[in-house]
């Protein structure tokens, strides 16, 4: 048992950095805020020459055959640089949507709610939501039943003005076509999980970075003639930042390894706990990050909000707190049944 | 990144795994908590086993007699223990974890050949005199003197908080040799006999109502010379040796006792009715995602100690999160008994399936505020995250008193 990280991965999340700070530092992917669409294609290519898409493809398929753990690590990479787009849904649609791997073509997703909007028996009242889809070349629709297939520009869209985050533009939907059925259950079933791991990676990222931005700004902001990380108060709040992504981070590695490692325990159950662990994480990082900067925190300008912002949106996907923490308790009550028959 | 384990690693597991199944049921029933002589004698007993099958001291080194395992194999040992419900270090605790590893680093050889067999055997046992009560989080204030006085230390002054110290022969002291304001650089680590006239111990009663530990007082004990561990007025350093001895390992025992009443806060919510309730489904579910991270936190911290050969600033980490975290699965296991956590006692339910484990909830509950205070508050470890890992101001010192 070795849970650190091999040189191959710490080299591989070296690389990734490197990529984004040189070609996607913070001022060039802010440039798309507002905008209807934030993917940059050259962006998209690199990324894809980097491996991004392709990496968990088995080699004779044309990819990098590396598994979830080295993604995981690749996507914190790409959390930390709040790269926006669909990067999950593209990742996991490499080898099943053509162009995917290459990034040729962009992939979003939406999960399709059980009941649907509006449906006979009382399904939710709220429209279906999609990001990013004035970029996308094929929306995906994912349940448990399984994945189908749907043109973005057939359908009856709105976009929504103000949307939390100004790098994740939304549009509602009049209604969520059935689509094309491009793989059944199965496969639905491991994006979910999958999913659960690169997005909670994704928020990993977020949570460091984060936590790096209010730590810069404590060593270096000055009131009552100290710095004041020099206050517990402050202190103590980055502390418990650096905690959280601390506790997050094995969560993270620690799921992605089962995914590849089956026989170490149960992988659905590791995702989901990740999941929650780090949108956590994400969340009260993006929170605490604003507090530390004072009057700045709450400015445009200062980018402590965009990650926090992304945070929620992240949030909303693949497995909310509610629904992951409740899976957590029905699967422990499940396995205690089963030890303790009668 | 690997969580796998190797076929070595596998085998020390399954040999363990049968020579525990082998001798737990051999052993007497558990002493109850205040009977101070019957837990002496079962802790001490249980060491004794250990050491005859070759698990004394599976974290020491080779040369001061241990098993001298890898960080891995302590995790698989202490992992197996606790699933196997095994006794808990208990009072042995100071000896193999503080004062032991202690002597084995900086002890002479006489030290190490008078001390060292007898905590492995199980034959004498530790209690660690640090705090006092104008010094604890600020232990570098202590303020008990050690005066010389030819070759013996004559020490004067007082010690709190010292568990186990009524059932110790022996306490890891630590004195002032220097002058009043010297600080960390003028501290002395002692061997004290706990028999020695002048020893005064005065057990406290914690908020559970046990006497888990107590008050010592020293007037003018006179300490052999020969009993010091390092130079003199170096026991700050010889102590911090002590301080980075555990590998990662501290809590696993503990983390899996919290896995355990997880399961058990499950059931008494199904008993009750609760379980119906989203809220505490959620909560159960929350913290099982916390205690399965810390679980690879643990595994994490004690792969980067394989591999640097020392515990990383990852303890500290691990500390904070994992007390909180068990202070809140205690608040909820005992919010879900209800009016039936009003006493320790536990009790019959009317539909006739038995007793709700009262006992084990309400003194977890206890002992779980007694997480984020003892071994450095939680307070401490921010300032210790804050500055040793994010770099940020330190905190001011308090100018002692006297000139530093
Ligand atoms: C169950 C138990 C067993 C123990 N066993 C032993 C033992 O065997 N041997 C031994 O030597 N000691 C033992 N201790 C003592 C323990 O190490 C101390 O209680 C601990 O270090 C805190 O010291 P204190 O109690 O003096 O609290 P104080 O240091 O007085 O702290 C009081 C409060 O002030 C806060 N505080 C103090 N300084 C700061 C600061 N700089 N910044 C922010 N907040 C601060 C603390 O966090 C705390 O909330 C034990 C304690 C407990 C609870």
């Amino acid at each position: 048992m070795d849970f650190e990280l091999s040189e191959a991965q710490t080299d591989l999340a070296a690389g990734v950095r490197r990529l984004c700070e040189g070609r996607f530092p913070l001022e060039a992917v802010r440039r798309a805020e507002g905008a209807d669409q934030v993917v940059d294609r050259a962006t998209w290519r690199a990324l894809s020459d980097a491996g991004v898409f392709a990496l968990c493809l088995p080699e004779d398929a044309g990819g990098a055959g590396l598994g979830l753990a080295e993604a995981a690590v690749v996507f914190e990479e790409l959390g930390r640089s709040l790269l926006a787009g669909p990067l999950v849904a593209t990742h996991l649609a490499a080898g099943l949507i053509d162009g995917a791997d290459d990034g040729s073509t962009v992939v979003g997703l939406v999960e399709r709610p059980d009941p649907p909007p509006t449906a006979p028996d009382g399904g939710s009242p709220v429209p279906v939501l999609v990001e990013h889809l004035a970029d996308l070349d094929v929306l995906l629709v994912l349940s448990e039943l399984g994945i189908s297939a749907v043109d973005p520009s057939s359908l009856d869209a709105t976009r929504l003005r103000r949307p939390m985050d100004p790098l994740t533009p939304v549009w509602s939907l009049a209604s969520l076509p059935s689509g094309a059925p491009v793989a059944g259950p199965e496969v639905a079933k491991w994006w979910l999980r999958d999913g659960a791991v690169l997005t909670a990676a994704l928020q990993l990222g977020a949570a460091a970075w984060s936590t790096d931005l209010a730590v810069a700004y404590a060593k270096q902001r000055v009131q009552f003639g100290r710095p004041i990380g020099a206050f517990q108060a402050v202190k103590h709040l980055c502390a418990d930042m650096a905690v959280r992504t601390e506790v997050a981070r094995a969560a993270v590695h620690a799921a992605a390894v089962t995914v590849d490692q089956p026989d170490v325990g149960d992988s659905m159950v590791a995702a989901a706990g990740a999941k929650l662990l780090a949108d956590e994480a994400a969340l009260a990082n993006g929170r605490s990050c604003i507090q530390v900067h004072g009057g700045m925190g709450f400015t445009w300008d200062v980018p402590a909000h965009l990650a926090y912002k992304r945070a929620r949106v992240l949030a909303g996907q693949f497995g909310t707190a509610e629904s992951l923490a409740e899976s957590l308790a029905d699967s422990l009550a499940e396995s205690l049944d089963g030890e303790h028959p009668g | 990144m690997d969580l796998r384990y190797t076929p070595a690693e596998q085998e020390f597991r399954h040999h363990l795994r049968s020579w525990l199944a082998g001798v737990l049921p051999s052993l007497p029933p558990k002493p109850r908590p205040d009977d101070w002589a019957g837990r002496r004698s079962y802790d001490t007993r249980w060491q004794r086993l250990l050491f005859e099958a070759g698990y004394a001291g599976v974290d020491w080194p080779v040369e001061g007699g241990g098993r001298g395992s890898s960080p891995v194999e302590q995790l698989i040992f202490k992992e197996e223990l606790e699933r196997a419900h095994a006794p808990y270090v208990g009072v042995n605790f100071v000896g193999l974890l503080h004062a032991g590893p202690t002597i084995i680093a900086e002890g002479t050889p006489e030290q190490r050949r008078r001390y060292l067999p007898p905590i492995l055997r199980g034959d004498e046992v530790w209690c660690q005199g640090f705090s006092e009560p104008d010094a604890g989080s600020d232990l570098a204030s202590l303020r008990t003197r050690a005066r010389r006085d030819g070759d013996e230390y004559v020490v004067t002054g007082s010690k709190i908080w010292t568990s186990h110290a009524e059932v110790a022969d022996h306490c890891e002291l630590l004195v002032r040799t220097g002058d009043e304001g010297s600080r960390h650089r003028g501290i002395t680590w002692l061997i004290l006999p706990m028999d020695l006239p002048g020893v005064d111990i005065r057990p406290l009663t914690t908020i559970g109502g046990s006497t888990e530990f107590a008050e010592l007082f020293l007037d003018e004990v006179r300490v052999p010379v020969a009993n010091r561990v390092g130079e003199e007025n170096d026991g700050w350093r010889v102590t911090m040796v002590t301080l980075s001895f555990e590998r990662g390992t501290a809590f696993v025992g503990d983390l899996l006792e919290a896995v355990e009443l997880l399961a058990t806060t499950v059931s008494i919510a199904q008993r009750t009715g609760a379980w119906g309730d989203p809220g505490v489904r959620r909560q159960v579910g929350h913290l099982r995602a916390e205690l399965d991270a810390l679980w690879a936190l643990t595994k994490r911290n004690v792969s980067q100690a394989a591999r640097t050969g020392v515990p990383g600033i990852g303890g500290t980490v691990f500390k904070l999160a994992y007390t909180e975290t068990r202070q809140r699965l205690g608040e909820l296991s005992l919010s879900l008994l209800g009016r039936a956590g009003l006493a320790a006692d536990d009790l019959e339910l009317l539909d006739g399936s038995g007793p709700l484990p009262c006992e084990t909830v309400v003194d977890d509950w206890f002992r779980g505020i007694s997480l984020t205070i003892a071994a450095g508050t939680s307070q401490i470890q921010r300032n210790i995250v804050g500055e040793r890992i994010l770099g940020l101001p330190k905190e001011p010192v308090a100018p002692a008193a006297g000139n530093r």
